[in-house]
């Protein structure tokens, strides 16, 4: 019921129409990792993907921002699916992975925003390593590039209240992992998939 | 034929007469549809059934809202507005510093215009947007202190306002007006405005593609001829004169009402497309299969409804 409350207010203030430009929306094993620039991002994709994927497809949130207030915090897990993690975590070098792990370790899909924070610009900003990390542990495991287009208009970094403006999210053919290639590059190239969603005629 | 009827005999004929136009589209489409051959043929009338399709939505909600009342009509055009102010923005380049004059349109000018109407505060209603949300947007915008493109940011989000909620909002204002001897006909005025500037947005289009050649303003839109304007325009204004029994007009002054309707609409089609061509783009959306975005079937009616509102009100109220 609230699934259905979150979606209608989605398409209504901001649309979030999906556009499958070189993936499918079936049921494999994948981790879509988009640009981040609002807080409406995770309910952007969430509700872009159809309900049988929606089911088994975790997004990451930020404890700090998803884990706050009880309403905010009940959304995030029980219908969002979402997987809380700290970003203030101090300790050895992919230790706030865990829980994502665990996640992919059941064999469920994820929602990442390899930047970590929210950005104000078209295109994403450098990525951080836990993408890296995930696609090397999880080889089996598809890795969807995302772009959100106008999130950063609609719902900018510091403001209070969402503005009606049309956003699309564009699903982009999978990267392949090319053996012996090394973070730095294979993290640059998974950005350079999601930028290049940026520059579609539509928009 | 006029006094003897009531509000909602007239308005029975008159959804009644559409319905049943409706009918025969359908089925001239249908015919069609199966005798096309060629490719560009079968384009041009998979799009005809789309809009046809489109047609009978519209006149289901249309019906709908007359049936409820003025305060669901005057939601229902407020949705409107909200879509096609969407719409707008959605294609216009803004940024971060203009969020807060975009809150102030969405949620506060927005709906005070339409609450305005809905309590009859005429003097109010017809500056609130042009004086004081000329007023009020560029003070939020310096506000944000970023100037580049100042000007140019606060005259989209003005001029989008004044297209997609002031003008628009004048239409459902036709509920409020009195016209001596004539109380609740605002549905009529509506029925008439928004007939009238359809159909002859519909047969300009017919028009157009069957006879159409010499064209107006090929920089601006290819689809617009002369023919299509001529033939388009004659119709409607045929169509409007011949609806004069549900309006307080004579027939002259219902087909000089239609001609207004009618040269208002061509031109907010054509303002409305050199807009979208500045902006690289051939529909506003993708709302309406068949019919691009909302605002692509609104731009005529955006444009006439506050002519027609007032003059319906200088010399008949």
């Amino acid at each position: 019921m609230i699934d259905l409350v979150l979606i209608g207010l989605t398409r209504f203030l901001v649309g979030g129409q999906a556009l499958w430009i070189g993936a499918s929306p079936e049921t494999r094993q994948r981790i879509y990792f988009a640009n981040h620039a609002s807080h409406l991002d995770t309910l952007l994709i969430w509700s872009a993907l159809p309900r049988g994927l929606r089911a088994v497809t975790h997004p990451i949130a930020a404890a700090d921002y998803w884990g706050k207030g009880r309403v905010r915090r009940h959304i995030a897990l029980e219908v969002l699916n979402a997987v809380l993690i700290d970003r203030s975590t101090q300790g050895p070098p992919g230790a706030a992975l865990a829980p994502l792990r665990g996640v992919l370790a059941e064999g469920e899909s994820l929602v990442l925003f390899p930047e970590g924070t929210r950005g104000s610009e078209r295109l994403p900003g450098p990525f951080k390593s836990g993408l890296y990390w995930l696609s090397q542990e999880f080889p089996e495991v598809e890795l969807i590039p995302t772009y959100l287009d106008n999130p950063s208009r609609a719902f900018p970094k510091g403001t209070f209240l969402p503005v009606p403006i049309s956003c699309t999210v564009r699903f982009g053919p999978p990267v392949a992992r090319q053996t012996g290639e090394d973070k730095d590059d294979f993290l640059e190239r998974a950005r350079t998939a999601v930028a290049a969603l940026a520059s579609d005629p539509v928009g | 034929m006029s006094m003897a009827m009531s509000l909602s005999d007239k308005l029975f004929i008159l959804f009644g007469g559409v319905c049943g136009l409706l009918v025969i589209a359908s089925l001239i489409g249908f015919a069609l549809s199966r005798r096309a051959t060629s490719e560009s043929g079968r384009a041009t009338i998979d799009n005809l059934n789309a809009r046809i399709k489109a047609w009978w939505v519209m006149i289901a909600i249309f019906a709908a809202s007359f049936a409820l009342g003025r305060g669901v009509t005057l939601v229902l055009f407020a949705l409107t507005s909200f879509y096609t102010l969407r719409e707008f923005v959605s294609l216009t380049p803004t940024r971060a510093a203009d969020h807060l004059p975009l809150v102030a349109a969405f949620y506060l000018l927005l709906p005070l215009q339409y609450w305005l109407i809905a309590i009859d505060w005429y003097a109010l209603f017809t500056i609130l947007i042009p004086v004081y949300g000329f007023l009020l947007l560029p003070s939020l915008a310096a506000l944000k202190g970023d100037a580049g493109e100042f000007l140019l940011r606060v005259s989209r989000i003005q001029w989008g306002l004044m297209l997609t909620v002031y003008c628009i909002s004048h239409a459902p204002a036709l509920l409020t007006l009195d016209i001596p001897g004539r109380p609740r006909e605002g549905f009529l005025l509506l029925f008439f405005l928004i007939t009238v500037a359809q159909f002859s947005d519909v047969m300009q289009y017919v028009f157009g593609k069957l006879i159409g050649r010499t064209k107006v303003a090929p920089a601006i839109s290819p689809s617009k001829t002369v023919e299509g304007l001529i033939g388009g325009g004659l119709s409607a204004v045929a169509a409007g004169a011949g609806l004069w029994w549900i309006t307080p007009f004579t027939p002259i002054e219902a087909a000089a009402m239609a001609l207004a309707i009618v040269a208002m609409g061509f031109l907010g089609g054509l303002a409305l497309s050199a807009v979208k061509r500045s902006m690289g783009v051939k529909d506003w959306g993708t709302m309406i299969s068949g019919h691009g975005g909302v605002l692509d079937r609104m731009d005529s009616l955006s444009f006439a409804a506050p002519v027609f509102f007032h003059l319906t009100r200088y010399f008949f109220t």
